[in-house]
């Protein structure tokens, strides 16, 4: 817990030196039209610095106690995030409908042990449901790949 | 004012296509409450795009209709799975369970409901009266006042949220920054993109609610490998009319509780505490304390009453101010500016069809959802039959659907993602959401009014003090800021040791 608790604060304090490098660029202080641009970030970007010292220097001061998350528990939290970050990406080909079937669909077989009828019941019923209600009902487009070209729409 | 107000109100609200919408928001927001990892943010943060099209007052309808029916399903699975469904039904555990596992999980429910409804309603009793006061000052209100309320919004969290103020404090800047990335509106000059066109539109709000709320909440109920042993209750008119004879004898609770809950729930973040406190006070005063946490009735009272009023309260500062008091709110705010309103006081006099028809909707909605569980609890409690390798890429994917809808880019999905890793990373070291979800809205705006406050004043930071309305918040402001530093001296001066408690946030 401890090391995941500074190693938070590091990544955040980066991000908070960045932030003030990119407000230094633009300029912190004071023109004809009132504070420049990066007045309001430089101040809120050196404050989150400083509170990230502070969470460091407590934690430091802390026993570790237990882990930030043990193996067994990463398991399960991947197991969603991978397939979960791979259907993104097909979607940038295949379109919304046909890739969040497919990560139902495989996320239902690998882990739930489905059949491979029920498994693709439910992916397809879904895909169905969330085009008629957004494509059609509330016209939201979603993105469309080669199938959807392929059925006309 | 006021009568003839709300019965314009109820025009609207009354109208058969608004009715329609809430039973559709109120069944929505109940199938949310229950599933985990959707919770009422979540479920408006989504449907929202799909109201871009709709006439605003039906839209809020339909969004408020549907936080409600979130509130109300929190309780059923924490009374029947023992598993709050929302951070602010965590105290509903404490004694709903235990009854539903003596079988009296129909009286439970029920008591459950009906303090709901109770809580709800007073909050929104108060609402009527009040909004428009607040409505009417805060027309006076200059940037320096504005900016005021916005320390006084976020000091709370730090003062009153519990948990370690510092990484309240981070949450709170973190959402400030990512709220400026981007393109400045005033100057004209792009910050922090470091040259990536993807992130000069910056970070959509709705899409942080979604990954935040969303898949962090799937991602840390995946860890704890949540596996749905519920219990079944029976309810019939015959358990509701015998509960309702019992829940009177109850009065003080309830009275104790609307207050308790609509103090702490117009301030943010405060629906989770308000149900502690309330049950902390039950017990205290209760004539058989011991009977708490092992199935007392009260006790289900007592969070739930309290938890309605600020659910409730909390969209008071958000229709009068222009602020939201929790997140749920927050999107509410969003959605507000999408469909072209100006959040705000101004919005009493310049659409009251609007105003009064959600004020008006809030009875509706309340009176539709008690209704509606009421009937249909046993088929809300099937939702969580649904086995978890169905309703987990479900979920996911609904999640994905949401984001991308908000503004149609393919990067949105991603962020989303990535936000899911924060929301995760950030619950499980203490971080609290709510405060990050908030700055992130409120940034622009919180900005705009500290320029102009220092335009006002040509740099000087005193002007908050200056104005006699503005100074007395900034200065409760800074009490709220100061009071993590200050507590722990004046209890060794005082010489006792409190246990604080430190829920978590809504």
């Amino acid at each position: 817990m401890r090391a995941a608790d500074v190693t938070t604060a590091l990544v955040l304090i980066a991000g908070g030196a960045l932030v003030i490098w990119d407000s230094l660029r633009i300029g912190i202080g004071w023109s004809t039209d009132g504070p420049k641009s990066g007045f309001f970030p430089f101040w809120l970007a050196v404050l989150l610095v400083g509170a990230s010292l502070g969470i460091i220097w407590r934690a430091l001061r802390q026993q570790s106690g237990k882990p930030f998350v043990t193996r067994e528990q990463l398991r399960p939290v991947l197991d969603v995030l991978w397939p979960a970050t791979a259907c993104v990406l097909l979607m940038h080909w295949l379109g919304l409908y046909l890739s969040s079937a497919l990560y139902m669909g495989f996320y239902m077989r690998r882990f739930g042990h489905y059949s491979w009828l029920v498994a693709v019941v439910v992916s397809v019923v879904f895909a169905v449901s969330v085009f008629l209600i957004f494509e059609i009902w509330f016209l939201v487009p979603m993105p469309k790949g080669p199938v959807e070209a392929w059925l006309g729409y | 004012m006021g009568i003839e107000n709300l019965l314009l109100g109820f025009q609207v609200a009354l109208h058969p296509y608004n009715l329609f919408l809430a039973v559709i928001g109120v069944t929505l927001g109940t199938i949310i409450g229950v599933l985990p990892g959707l919770g009422g943010a979540n479920g408006v943060a989504i449907l929202l795009p799909l109201t871009f099209s709709m006439h605003p007052t039906s839209a809020i309808i339909l969004l408020t209709s549907l936080y409600w029916g979130a509130l109300f399903g929190g309780a059923i699975t924490s009374i029947l799975f023992n598993i709050p469904g929302e951070p602010w039904s965590v105290a509903t555990t404490f004694d709903g369970y235990p009854l539903a596992r003596e079988g009296r999980g129909g009286q439970a429910l029920t008591a459950a409901f009906s303090s709901s409804f109770v809580g709800a309603l007073f909050a929104v009793i108060l609402i009527t009266l009040f909004a428009p006061l607040l409505a009417e000052i805060a027309l006076k209100f200059g940037p320096p006042e504005f900016f005021a309320i916005q320390l006084l919004t976020f000091s709370s969290f730090i003062g009153l949220g519990g948990g370690n103020p510092l990484k309240s404090l981070v949450s709170i800047l973190l959402g400030f920054i990512m709220a400026a990335v981007g393109l400045d509106i005033v100057t004209g000059q792009l910050r922090m993109t470091f040259g990536i066109t993807d992130l000069m539109k910056g970070f959509d709000f709705i899409v942080a609610v979604i990954g935040l709320f969303g898949i962090g909440e799937i991602l840390l109920s995946m860890e704890e490998g949540l596996a749905f042993k519920g219990t079944a209750a029976r309810i019939n008119p015959r358990v509701v009319w015998e509960t309702w004879r019992e829940l009177p004898r109850y009065w003080r609770t309830f009275v104790r509780s609307c207050f308790i809950g609509f103090w702490m729930g117009f301030k943010p973040g405060g629906a989770t505490p308000a149900s502690f406190m309330s049950y902390a006070f039950a017990k205290r005063f209760s004539k058989n304390p011991e009977r708490f946490g092992k199935g007392e009735l009260e006790g289900v009272v007592a969070p739930e009453t309290a938890a309605h009023a600020a659910g409730g309260a909390s969209l008071l500062p958000m229709i009068t101010l222009g602020i939201p008091g929790s997140p749920t709110a927050a999107v509410m705010l969003g959605g507000l500016i999408i469909w072209g309103l100006q959040p705000g006081p101004m919005l009493f006099k310049e659409k009251p069809d609007f105003v009064w028809g959600l004020i008006a909707s809030m009875y509706t909605g309340n009176v539709i959802g008690v209704a509606m569980v009421l009937a249909f609890v046993p088929l809300f409690a099937a939702i969580l039959r649904v086995p978890f390798a169905i309703l987990t890429p479900l979920i996911v994917a609904v999640c994905a659907v949401g984001a991308y809808s908000v503004n149609s880019r393919m990067i949105d999905v991603w962020y989303m993602l990535i936000f899911g890793v924060i929301g995760y990373v950030f619950k499980k070291l203490d971080y609290p959401l709510a405060p990050l979800v908030l700055a992130l809205v409120l940034g622009d705006l919180a900005e705009n009014a500290l320029r102009q406050s220092l335009i006002m004043s040509r740099g000087s930071l005193l002007i908050l003090f200056e104005r006699p309305i503005s100074g007395a918040i900034t200065a409760v402001a800074l009490f709220f800021f100061a009071l993590p530093i200050v507590t722990p001296w004046w209890r060794r001066f005082r010489g006792v040791s409190l246990p604080t408690a430190s829920p978590r946030e809504t």
